[in-house]
């Protein structure tokens, strides 16, 4: 059995954070990431990142990613597993692994879940034709492969994701054929919406999909607006032929490991599920366990970076590693992630993080 | 929106960034120090005197969401500077179909310019008239001026 003062799993934005602010500290950290690369979600945004200069605004994902990476592999404090998945968490504080396909039992002292989000997807009638992806395997194909996912595709759903990867889609040559989406309005930056605009994609706001079409791939696929019950209008069904679909429909936590430690859950539609209950440090209910990121409540990188740190500095003082700064760090942190939350874009976000956020856990 | 009097004098910066979003990459940019993001979800303010439509801020913003115009250029012509993330570049001299925001080709626009920026937004240079210079926000490449210049 291998011992570590904290384990924190998922080596995403939040993780990174996690890991690099707690063993700065001080305290011996194990980072255990599930794929073969490091970085999450972050190695797939060539965007440009929104927020202030401490969450690296200004600067594309891909180059934030390239940044936490070398600054966690530079910290001595760290040891960092690829294709590492855990298994469980058990009763005992152990914690089973499958590390490159070995089984290996870890007991940390403290646990820092930092497992992200999936995404959701949409029930239509053929859903399931080649062609139909994901909005994060449309990125993973063409920003980590350099592989287009189609010659025309159509995009579903105009929150960020949604135009962030149709604008990525237009930079790698791909038509977008529109976005679909079911709300009477974009939910996505505006600013976001304009960069697709002003280059000839129509937004079907008040739209959803029907059915996709074709017999051994997809080739076609049939909208139809919806009135203000979201309901569909007869007779206002329109074909679009694209060879690709894309969902940008949502995002789940990834909160199984939670669940099976017994942290309390709470259901907040605003974060994207099922969440755990925390306080303001990122501790759950659990007094060894802690959050960050998606993982928490489905919110922009930004947030999951700053949360990642909280969460670090706190663990790290709780086993006795708490620097001249320590205070002042976490007090910046908070401030920094309550401005991030301050404005209109945050309104729902907010109302989530009232339903779970507590005074006090346990 | 910089007023007339300043739209006179030559190049300034306009921002197309009318929703609060948590945001202020402009405001830390800017080597004169034109462009105010008191808290972070307010909409950048610019202090119009101050700003020499040098265009670095433009390089930096995350949403693509500011243009600069000279109306000075010439007297039939303004100068459109917008940030381009797409490959091929255009070259100077050439012809493209200039859009409006909503995609449309409102008419033909010349490059002027490419600069080139290290983060890969990259600002381009337009020629346009004088009552499209509100209008022009984006460009399409002709395939006919490329293939002619292979």
């Amino acid at each position: 059995m291998i011992t570590t003062e904290i384990l924190v799993v998922g080596a995403g934005p939040a993780g990174l954070m996690a890991a690099i602010h707690a063993a700065e500290a001080g305290a011996k950290v194990l980072l255990v990431e599930r794929a073969d690369r490091l970085g999450g979600q972050l190695i797939k945004q060539t965007h440009k990142f929104f927020g202030s200069k401490a969450e690296f605004a200004g600067e594309r994902g891909i180059d934030i990613a390239n940044k936490l990476i070398s600054s966690s592999q530079e910290c001595s404090n760290i040891t960092l597993w690829k294709n590492a998945a855990v298994l469980g968490i058990y009763p005992d504080g152990v914690v089973t692994i499958s590390h490159e396909g070995a089984f290996c039992t870890v007991k940390p002292k403290k646990i820092i879940i930092a497992t992200g989000a999936s995404e959701k997807t949409m029930a239509f009638p053929n859903n399931d034709l080649p062609g139909i992806y994901g909005a994060g395997a449309v990125q993973t194909l063409m920003n980590v492969h350099g592989v287009i996912p189609g010659k025309r595709l159509l995009m579903v759903g105009a929150g960020n994701i949604g135009v962030i990867v149709a604008y990525q889609l237009l930079q790698a040559g791909v038509e977008v054929a529109g976005i679909v989406e079911a709300a009477p309005q974009v939910g996505g930056y505006q600013v976001h919406a304009a960069k697709l605009k002003r280059h000839g994609v129509p937004i079907y706001t008040s739209h959803s999909v029907k059915s996709a079409h074709g017999d051994s791939y997809l080739e076609g696929v049939t909208i139809c607006k919806l009135d203000e019950n979201w309901q569909p209008i007869e007779g206002s069904d329109q074909y679009i032929p694209v060879d690709g679909l894309c969902l940008a429909v949502g995002l789940s936590p990834l909160t199984e490991l939670l669940w099976q430690a017994g942290c309390k859950m709470k259901y907040a539609g605003e974060l994207g599920g099922y969440v755990p209950l925390r306080d303001a440090n990122m501790r759950t209910t659990h007094e060894n366990i802690y959050v960050a990121g998606d993982v928490s409540g489905v919110e922009e990188a930004s947030a999951a970076m700053v949360e990642g740190k909280i969460a670090g500095l706190y663990v790290a003082s709780a086993l006795g590693y708490t620097s001249n700064t320590f205070l002042k760090d976490l007090q910046e942190a908070k401030f920094q992630l309550s401005a991030l939350r301050s404005g209109p874009a945050s309104v729902k976000i907010c109302n989530g993080l009232s339903k779970v956020v507590l005074e006090e856990v346990g | 929106m910089p007023s007339k009097e300043r739209f006179a004098e030559g190049p300034v910066a306009l921002f197309e960034c009318l929703q609060q979003i948590p945001c202020n990459p402009c405001a830390d940019a800017c080597p004169r120090g034109a462009i105010t993001v008191k808290e972070i979800n307010d909409c950048p303010s610019l202090n119009e005197e101050l700003c020499n439509g040098c265009g670095i801020c433009m390089t930096h913003c995350p949403g693509l969401s500011i243009f600069v115009v000279d109306y000075t250029y010439s007297k039939e012509a303004a100068l459109v500077k917008i940030p381009y993330e797409f490959s091929p570049l255009p070259s100077a001299k050439e012809e493209v179909d200039a859009l409006n925001r909503q995609g449309e080709c409102v008419g033909s626009a010349q490059v002027i310019r490419v600069q080139n920026s290290p983060n890969k937004t990259n600002i381009i240079w337009l020629s346009v008239p004088q009552e499209l210079a509100m209008e022009v926000r984006s460009i399409r490449l002709r395939k006919e001026e490329r293939d002619g210049a292979k």
